[in-house]
């Protein structure tokens, strides 16, 4: 070969060009995503809603969230009171920044007890089938065809106002919060607990679970390691849909007054001393109205757009 | 010598909607120690039954396990308690399945699922069970194995992932490997890579293997003994060279006359057996061959042929000698 004569064209290419390595799962679940713009939407709302509960604590404290001023009952907004008072003169703006807290707390940590209780019996439930099948499954049934409405408010009832204070991270809950998120968490789980056992019934018969069975691994290992991250799609799309039901199934209990007491606010109880002003001060229930609203819409472009990234069957690439 | 696994009179049915399914009746059989034993049969014959009721991994119910015995060093694995034997499953007895497509789970690395015996079994630490993974992978024939660690299933072919599972199925060197069909779902090429990888890792690991298979060229090529089965039924035992050369029972000649053989006319078309396997939904009283062998003679019809000794190394169950068309 003389000198100066130019390489060959594949001599130009380099091996590690020419194998771009594979895209991870989580590469293309984000790819899939990234092209849903209403989930796109969701995500964005959501965080700036989750910046507003939480860096907003940083221009008001509770104490002024808290504070009632007769004097200053059912102002409209101002620029003291940027969205106005309530019925006795609390300051809506700082009362929805804290009640934003409440109520993104009930919403995520009642979709955690949902999700762990309906985890658990749907696995139990669709890995064994047989006779405990049955019997988990006849206990989903009796909650499913109890009215959750009805369940709630009786549960809201009796427990209500049982529970003591609790503090944590440096702030005071009240204990009516607790009660919430246990009942709303305890109420929703069947609708999850089916899609698990669904799913599990289904993926126990694959053949990798007969071979990982044949190496001698053990029963839980199978359940947990096996089975359960081939079902984690759905369930994360149950439980962000979760969050937004928990959201709005908290406000309607604080709405009747049997929710969460203030004067810790959520967004629900804000409503409820709305109703008998619809028309006369709007912003005692636009404000509060319009966050739900947005939470919920959010949570559910999300919940659909990963409900398409996570599909295995999703021919979006 | 004792044989390393000792089945004795094995009965597996499974009670489905549509009735009872008899799927293994009676089946006796051993494995010496580094021996290469191959199972023949047609598909539903109860094959992979037995090897699965063996390691107790047929589904309990519909399945059910009548009777029967299946001993490995002095002990009853269709006995002993649950945990016991997860404990000899992977580490004493392996097994690679049919489909290498399916049997890797989908979502987790290759490096996750062959360290898996490693962990369970030997109690291995991560970094340790790591270099063990990555010998192994080297062990079956896997290029830059290190790197293909954090791979996953659906990134590898399928020849790959059968490699995957043999090293899988030998990460804890186990005496005993079965294989069931593990070449039926690949191409002949691939197929004739990993019966070579097999058997040399056979010389290896000194280790012992039931190879299940339909294909009696595979058979050929492996194993030192046969068994033929037919509905559920030993009908057959015997060193592969006899079996090949002069085989006793009539379904056993029918399969080798049905065979393409290259030093046959090749203008002939292959002999093929009449009629259809007998339902296994009834229960077997008769020969279950008999409906369909061309040496049937009345008593066939009346009486199941025991399996009977007919020589050291040679089991046959059959009335009639095909060599003369009359009664044994």
């Amino acid at each position: 070969m003389k000198p100066d004569e130019p390489p060959a064209p594949h001599a130009l290419l380099n091996a590690d060009e020419l194998e771009t390595p594979p895209l991870t799962i989580a590469q293309l679940t984000w790819r899939r995503f990234r092209r849903h713009k209403m989930a796109l939407f969701g995500a964005t709302m959501l965080f700036l809603l989750v910046l507003y509960a939480f860096a907003g604590t940083i221009f008001f404290s509770e104490a002024y969230a808290n504070k009632t001023d007769t004097k200053a009952r059912l102002q409209p907004p101002s620029a003291a009171h940027p969205f106005g008072t309530d019925t006795v003169g609390r300051d809506i703006l700082a009362r929805t920044i804290y009640g934003g807290q409440i109520s993104i707390i009930i919403g995520l940590t009642a979709m955690l007890v949902e999700t762990i209780v309906g985890v658990v019996i749907g696995a139990l439930s669709g890995y064994y089938g047989g006779k405990l099948d049955s019997l988990l499954m006849r206990v989903t049934e009796a909650i499913i065809v109890i009215p959750q409405i009805f369940l709630l408010l009786v549960m809201a009832k009796y427990f209500g106002g049982k529970v003591p204070n609790i503090t944590l991270l440096g702030r005071t809950f009240s204990g009516s919060v607790v009660v919430i998120i246990m009942i709303i968490g305890l109420t929703s789980w069947p609708y999850l607990a089916r899609i698990v056992r669904a799913e599990f019934l289904s993926l126990k018969e694959n053949e990798f679970i007969l071979a990982a069975r044949a190496i001698g691994t053990p029963t839980h290992e199978i359940i947990l390691r096996h089975i359960l991250p081939n079902s984690i799609a759905p369930i994360i799309v149950a439980a962000t849909l979760g969050v937004a039901s928990a959201i709005t199934t908290e406000a309607y209990i604080s709405f009747l007054g049997l929710g969460v007491r203030p004067p810790t606010a959520t967004w629900g109880n804000m409503l409820e001393g709305a109703y008998n002003y619809i028309e006369n001060a709007y912003w005692l229930w636009v404000f509060p109205g319009f966050l739900i609203a947005i939470t919920v819409l959010s949570i559910n472009f999300l919940g659909d757009g990963l409900r398409d990234a996570l599909d295995p069957h999703s021919r979006a690439i | 010598m004792n044989p390393l696994l000792q089945v004795r009179n094995l009965i597996t049915r499974f009670h489905t909607p549509e009735g009872t399914v008899y799927a293994v009746n009676g089946i006796s059989l051993h494995v010496n120690e580094g021996e290469t034993l191959a199972i023949v049969g047609e598909s539903g014959c109860g094959k992979s039954v037995t090897m699965l009721s063996i390691l107790r991994l047929i589904p309990i119910p519909p399945g059910e396990i009548v009777a029967g015995e299946a001993i490995l060093h002095d002990r009853d694995l269709l006995k002993m308690k649950d945990a016991e034997l997860e404990n000899i499953r992977g580490k004493e007895v392996s097994m690679v399945f049919q489909d290498p497509m399916t049997s890797l789970n989908p979502v987790l690395t290759i490096g996750r699922q062959i360290s898996e015996s490693l962990r369970v079994h030997l109690g291995m630490e991560a970094d340790m069970a790591k270099r063990r993974t990555i010998e192994l992978l080297e062990q079956v024939g896997i290029s830059d194995a290190e790197h293909r660690l954090g791979d996953y299933p659906h990134q590898f072919s399928g020849g790959m992932r059968q490699r995957v599972m043999i090293a899988m199925a030998l990460a804890c060197a186990p005496s005993l490997l079965i294989a069931d069909e593990p070449t039926t779902a690949l191409d002949v090429t691939i197929q004739a890579q990993i019966m070579e990888l097999v058997i040399q890792l056979r010389q290896q690991l000194g280790m012992a293997i039931i190879w299940i298979t339909h294909d009696l060229g595979v058979v050929a090529g492996i194993a030192h003994r046969v068994i033929v089965m037919y509905a559920g039924f030993i009908v057959e035992e015997a060193l592969v060279e006899d079996l090949y050369e002069n085989p006793k029972h009539p379904y056993t000649a029918s399969l080798l006359a049905a065979l393409p053989r290259v030093d046959r006319r090749r203008d002939r078309r292959l002999k093929s057996i009449p009629g259809a396997p007998p339902s296994l939904l009834v229960e077997p009283k008769a020969c279950p061959f008999s409906l369909r062998c061309e040496f049937a003679l009345e008593q066939c019809a009346g009486e199941n042929p025991p399996l009977e000794q007919i020589s050291p190394t040679r089991k046959l169950a059959c009335w009639v000698d095909i060599s003369t068309g009359k009664a044994r």
